[in-house]
């Protein structure tokens, strides 16, 4: 079994190490210093963690005004309640007042499992990619969640990432390097391709594995930013043959949605969207929800198989 | 190093004259904006920028300028007005409001317009920006302050009560918000919509510490401005009493006016009531 690991980890210690490289960067929370794991940001840098209490509104918008005042604020919350509570303070005060202001929505998409879908946040992707100038990571593991913390306090305007508290192994190899808007192809195939991003996409490897016992040759892709799309690279899947997306959200709107916006304007293929299908998930673990939607190794697989039968 | 201008009283009861009269000829021209709102608070930002302010016009994104973030995003006419008047840029640049592909929208917009620091229009938006950028000052050592001018209407917006519960939290004592307390909201008195009485009480619980001023006197707006902070380790509230429409007798005071355009004929008579009396 391979070992699994909380991406927040990664996420906490590669914002420690750029407040320490760059005095501008604070950290601002609500109430979520425990689950955003910030308790050693906090014991580090006690003066620059900003908690603005059970307050997401509040939270966003003093993020912008810290930007104002030459700070770059990044937002650690619970997915669900920073993008859902506060998504008028998001695009107004951050995206069309193009602020440099990152939000690292925690425990995205269903890890909060038994919790139920008031918590669970498999709208954030939709909500953020439809407002103009945002920028939206979904990062599949530790290396990928570290360098997209890192390369959001260089890229301009708002940046949305996804911080996922579901145990994932690694999928990308120590040299691996994230870009912005830069899918990589994990997996080469001929038949078809998976195109997924965050927790999903080590499931998606999973299923190639399958397939290919199978005699099918699918490639996987990582397509961790789904705002800018990397068009390039669904351009080359699409020529590929027909392709399959696979995202722990729902599929109205995310990365299946904007995988499909590229495909109808270049090269129309046949498409399947895995995801949650537009209804509220019943009680369940994390992982049980994933196997109910069929997004883990099997359910893709099967999903493959009938999209090329 | 920037300073206020310090303008004597009769100065800025002119140029609160001129943005009355510079946000009317818009609203009229664009056929569109909120006149109501715009005369309302017309001397207290005539009061800010031409006595209050610490910022250069010639350097609008100076780091060291004092914040004033206009909450009340709808009175853009006279934010435009008043800028325009301080020098951020020309009068001239007054005629494109509201036109096709103007910097000048509806709703400030800090990235076109030299001066704005916030893109506010919803409402219940400022006072968080005012806290964090209040806050961000104090985590530099920065010397600025922070000033944000709300509706009385969008009090009701729970954000604020959000934010005024931290900006007291954090002590912000270089935060000052200043109510536009015209008792008007779109459609109705606000005391008959939903009541913000007994506000001063309200601000005070949440840890402000609270200044009452007619915010038609310039002469008070700036005895209150020169005694900040009011309190220390405290943010200040100062509840301005105004009225909505002030200055033309046909408009103050009336809710129709909230975002009702003057023809012709009563734009010619608002500016001859709003005529320079000195």
């Amino acid at each position: 079994m391979t070992t699994r690991h909380d991406c927040r980890t990664a996420f906490a210690d590669t914002l420690a190490a750029l407040a320490s490289e760059n005095i501008r960067v604070v950290a601002v929370v609500n109430d979520s210093v425990g689950s955003s794991n910030l308790k050693q940001f906090r014991a580090q840098f006690p003066d620059r963690l900003i908690n603005v209490g059970i307050a997401e509104q509040n939270m966003v918008g003093v993020a912008s005004g810290l930007a104002n005042a030459g700070l770059l604020p990044f937002v650690c919350g619970a997915s669900c309640f920073l993008t859902g509570r506060a998504l008028e303070q998001v695009k107004a005060d951050l995206a069309y007042s193009e602020r440099d202001v990152k939000l690292c929505g925690m425990s995205s998409g269903m890890a909060y499992g038994e919790l139920g879908p008031t918590h669970h946040s498999i709208e954030d992707v939709a909500w953020t990619r439809a407002i103009a100038g945002m920028t939206v990571i979904v990062p599949a593991d530790p290396k990928e969640t570290a360098q997209a913390v890192r390369l959001a306090a260089t890229t301009p305007g708002p940046v949305f990432i996804r911080v996922s508290r579901l145990p994932v192994p690694d999928v990308h190899d120590d040299g691996y390097r994230f870009g912005v808007g830069r899918a990589v192809e994990l997996r080469p195939g001929s038949d078809v391709t998976v195109i997924a991003n965050g927790v999903l996409v080590h499931h998606a490897l999973e299923a190639a594995d399958r397939l290919g016992r199978d005699g099918i040759s699918a490639a996987v892709v990582n397509m961790a930013t789904v705002r800018p799309i990397d068009r390039d690279a669904v351009v080359r899947a699409a020529e590929r043959g027909p392709i399959v997306t696979v995202e722990e959200h729902t599929v109205f709107g995310g990365l299946g949605s904007a995988v499909a916006e590229v495909v109808v304007d270049t090269r129309p293929v046949r498409m399947k969207m895995l995801g949650v299908p537009g209804v509220f998930a019943p009680t369940g673990s994390a992982e049980f929800l994933l196997e109910h939607f069929g997004l883990t190794a099997p359910g893709i697989a099967a999903a493959v198989r009938a999209l090329l039968s | 190093m920037l300073s206020a201008r310090r303008e004597p009283d009769a100065a800025i009861a002119a140029h609160a004259r001129n943005i009355r009269r510079a946000s009317l000829r818009m609203a009229h021209a664009a056929r569109l904006g909120h006149p109501g709102g715009d005369l309302s608070c017309a001397d207290i930002l005539a009061t800010l920028y031409f006595h209050v302010l610490q910022v250069d016009p010639c350097a609008p994104a100076h780091p060291d300028r004092d914040r004033f973030i206009l909450s009340k995003g709808h009175a853009s006419a006279a934010l435009y007005a008043a800028l325009a008047e301080a020098g951020f840029f020309p009068a001239t640049a007054l005629d494109g409001f509201m036109k096709p592909l103007s910097p000048l929208n509806g709703h400030p917009n800090r990235t076109k317009v030299p001066g704005v620091e916030a893109n506010t229009g919803p409402l219940g938006h400022g006072l968080p920006i005012a806290v964090g950028t209040a806050l961000g000052a104090r985590l530099q050592g920065a010397a600025w302050r922070t000033f944000v001018l709300t509706g009385d209407g969008e009090l009701q917006e729970g954000s604020n009560w959000e934010a005024a519960m931290s900006a007291s939290q954090f002590r912000l004592d270089r935060l000052t918000v200043i109510v536009d307390r015209n008792g008007l909201q779109q459609g109705a008195r606000t005391e008959e919509t939903v009541a913000l009485e007994p506000l001063a009480e309200r601000w005070r619980s949440f840890g402000f510490a609270v200044v009452e001023v007619d915010g038609h006197d310039v002469g008070a707006l700036i005895d209150v401005f020169s005694r900040l902070p009011v309190e220390s380790q405290r943010p200040t509230c100062v509840i301005a009493r105004t009225t909505k429409g002030r200055g033309v007798s046909f408009i103050q005071d009336r809710v129709d006016w909230h975002h009702r355009i003057p023809t012709a004929e009563e734009l010619a008579d608002a500016l001859a009531e709003l005529e320079d009396r000195a």
